[in-house]
């Protein structure tokens, strides 16, 4: 599953990056890297960009960006 | 002088830090990446002097943007003496992350744990002894905020000059450390760098880092590209990911050992959050707090400008009666005082706008204005972190251009920049409110108001057509960091105000002063002719101009001479006009003779519009160079044209 394709509130684990050098190296710096928890948090008006927490701080991103990440969800959904 | 810099994450306090050290005054903001100059200050100790130099707010050593290659080739290239590392303790894995990237540069480093006020109320803590001998870097815990650990930090700095702690190897797991010294044994067999660089080498290269590629000759170009291809098969995985990857697990592994922390809890910044970044009413919010930014600035501003006002005013008389009517006298009276006050008489405005930016950006909220707003942003072609420098705009374009360094990509931060100049600064308010008392004494707010609005549609409109016409390909990044809310010191807001409000005066002060002896030069001479009388040079000039603008309304040549002066800086505009009228009070009565309502609203649109001042342009062609500079000077006077005269027409057929 793409974390583009993720719900507010849902959590999991980052799987996998796959993109060009630039946004790769720049999502990794702040943190998303494979093997990392998430939880989605908020959607920003429009419903782009998306909110995420990262171990215990926040970041956002566009949903582009969110498309070249692959996540597994959490096994027990809210 | 050795050398001292000082890094860390955006929103770590490094900033603070830096002001406390150096006594000097700095902004410290919430918005990550503020911090885009190289600043500098002096430290002290026992009759020594040491540089210190802020580096940009950087979250890694790449050299993907501007900032992270600004603070790399300084450290590299100026090989300070010694490295302060900032780290937000409240966020030690993401923070740490820059740190181990220095430890792997071995330099002589001071692990800066900051927010330690932050971190003790959220019941974070930190096995200093323990984390400070395994890295073997001094580490000191400071509250930049209660100025707590800052005398401690001094005297570390002391001893640390005087004898370096050069930090230990941090080795990673097993498996991908055998990479590592495999690519070491490519390189010493080679002897492409010195000895105690290898091993960092080693790690930029695996991290693709094109610098250090680049440095490699054929021979181990191949035996290393052959590790990598092998890394890569074996880990499935691009080899600078798994490094990343790598290297949070190691600080994982640190932070579980040395750092005790309660599990995750909402904290009330997620609170405020769940409101400020509503889906619903995320962007009211936002158009609220703009809304009342500028309510307050005018109405507050007010109050404050009647007083300097009337004391210009009492000044003139004063000379007026003491000196006798001469040259001089005229020189003083219309000239210095007249054009002076007619600028100075708007620093209460400014002052107040300057405050609301920076306690925006300290208090975090704008991060969250460009979440909010990204969307819409992007639309119309910008970046929702383009939002800041627009923001900044309103204030003055060259702080507003030089802040779209934060922008990653060229594309985003060229349309910033070239739409920038139409966020109405502050230096235009003054012809505003001066025509829309004159000529709208009713709707005198409405009007201010329509004509920012009209800088605003304008900018989003281009913005599109640049987007679409100019940089039809290119791709933008959008990550960034929505940091915690923190409640920002009342006296380092109002001192980043005061700066930027100094300024805005010296400014005024230098070119408003050299240009007001021009004018006045121009208006009084040739000898006999009376003063800026159409007989005097000035007079000419805009005669000759005037006819330019008849198509706009204002074919006069007083408007043509003050719109050539505006070029000078726009706050020019109406000292020039003042100087021309004889006296900024004299001008209620003197306009209403030359301009229609039509008329005055088409040049209050043509001054928004047309050439920004020659600050703001040079600024241009420092960021973009000189294509775009030229560029920006067209577009926008060709724009003004275009527009005053649709306005002009439009207006006068309808009122």
């Amino acid at each position: 599953m793409l974390l583009s394709e993720c719900a507010p509130g849902q959590k999991g684990i980052i799987l996998k990056i796959d993109s060009e050098k630039t946004l790769k190296q720049r999502m990794t710096s702040m943190g998303i890297v494979p093997g990392i928890n998430f939880e989605l948090i908020s959607e920003a008006p429009f419903g782009d960009p998306i909110a995420l927490k990262i171990k215990n701080y926040k970041l956002s991103l566009r949903k582009f960006e969110a498309s070249h990440i692959t996540v597994k969800l959490e096994e027990k959904q809210k | 002088m050795k050398k001292i810099a000082l890094l860390g994450n955006p929103n770590s306090g490094k900033t603070a830090i830096f002001n406390t050290l150096t006594g000097s005054r700095q902004h410290v903001g919430n918005w990550p990446g503020v911090t885009v100059e190289k600043k500098q200050g002096t430290i002290q100790f026992d009759n020594l002097k040491y540089n210190v130099i802020d580096l940009p707010g950087i979250y890694s050593l790449t050299t993907n943007s501007l900032d992270e290659k600004i603070s790399r080739d300084f450290l590299i290239e100026e090989n300070p003496d010694l490295v302060l590392i900032v780290i937000d303790q409240t966020n030690f894995d993401r923070n740490f992350y820059l740190a181990t990237e220095i430890i792997e540069m071995r330099k002589n480093s001071i692990l800066i744990f900051n927010m330690h006020d932050e971190a003790e109320k959220l019941k974070i803590k930190v096995d200093v002894q323990e984390l400070s001998k395994i890295l073997n870097i001094p580490i000191i815990l400071t509250s930049a905020k209660y100025k707590t650990g800052i005398d401690e930090l001094k005297n570390q700095i002391e001893k640390s000059l005087k004898k370096p702690h050069i930090p230990n190897i941090i080795e990673y797991d097993f498996t991908f450390e055998n990479y590592i010294l495999e690519i070491e044994k490519v390189l010493n067999s080679e002897n492409l760098f010195e000895k105690e660089n290898v091993r960092w080498a080693a790690i930029k290269i695996l991290e693709k880092d094109e610098l250090h590629i680049k440095k490699l000759n054929k021979n181990s170009e191949n035996s290393i590209n052959e590790i990598i291809q092998k890394l890569e098969y074996d880990l499935k995985e691009d080899s600078s990911i798994k490094l990343s990857e790598e290297k949070y697990n190691l600080i994982s592994k640190i932070s579980s050992k040395y750092i005790k922390k309660p599990e995750y809890k909402e904290r009330v910044s997620d609170k405020i959050d769940k409101i400020i970044t509503h889906k619903i009413l995320g962007i009211p919010i936002f158009i609220f707090i703009m809304w009342l930014m500028f309510t307050l600035t005018f109405t507050i501003g007010d109050v404050f400008n009647g007083y300097i006002e009337a004391g210009f005013e009492n000044l003139g008389e004063y000379f007026s009666t003491v000196m006798p009517e001469n040259l001089l006298s005229s020189f003083v009276i219309d000239g210095l005082i007249g054009g002076i006050g007619s600028v100075l008489v708007f620093v209460p405005n400014i002052f107040l706008l300057f405050i609301f930016i920076s306690f925006l950006g300290d208090i975090g909220y704008m991060a969250r204005a460009a979440f909010v707003m990204d969307k819409v942003m992007t639309k119309i072609g910008l970046h929702g972190k383009s939002f800041i420098p627009m923001l900044l705009g309103f204030g003055c374009n060259i702080p507003a251009i030089m802040g779209a360094r934060t922008l990653e990509s060229r594309k985003d931060r060229i349309i910033t920049i070239l739409v920038n100049p139409l966020m109405s600064c502050n230096a235009r308010l003054p012809v505003y409110l001066i025509f829309a008392g004159i000529f709208f004494p009713n709707s005198g707010g409405t009007v201010v108001f329509s004509i920012y609005l009209f800088g605003i549609i304008l900018s989003i409109l281009m913005a599109f057509i640049f987007k679409k016409f100019l940089f039809k390909n290119e791709q933008s990044i959008f990550i960034m960091e929505l940091p915690p809310y923190r409640l920002p010191l009342a006296n380092e807001t109002l001192g980043e105000a005061l700066r930027k409000t100094l300024m805005f005066v010296k400014k005024a002060g230098t070119i408003i002063f050299a240009s007001v002896i021009i004018i006045w030069f121009l208006a009084s001479f040739p000898a006999g002719a009376e003063y800026a009388s159409e007989e005097s040079i000035i007079g000419h000039i805009g005669r000759f101009a005037a006819p330019f603008f008849k198509p706009l309304g204002f074919g006069f040549w007083q408007a043509a001479v003050s719109l050539i002066f505006g070029f000078l800086a726009k706050e020019v505009i109406v000292g020039t006009m003042g100087t021309l009228w004889g006296g900024e009070a004299a001008l209620s009565e003197v306009l209403p003779a030359f301009f229609s309502q039509a008329s005055a609203y088409a040049f209050m649109i043509f001054t928004l519009i047309y050439t920004p001042c020659v600050a703001t342009i040079a600024t241009i062609k420092n960021e973009i160079g000189k294509k775009w500079m030229f560029f920006t000077i067209i577009y926008l006077f060709v724009l003004a044209y275009i527009v005053s005269f649709i306005v002009y027409n439009i207006l006068s057929f309808i009122w």
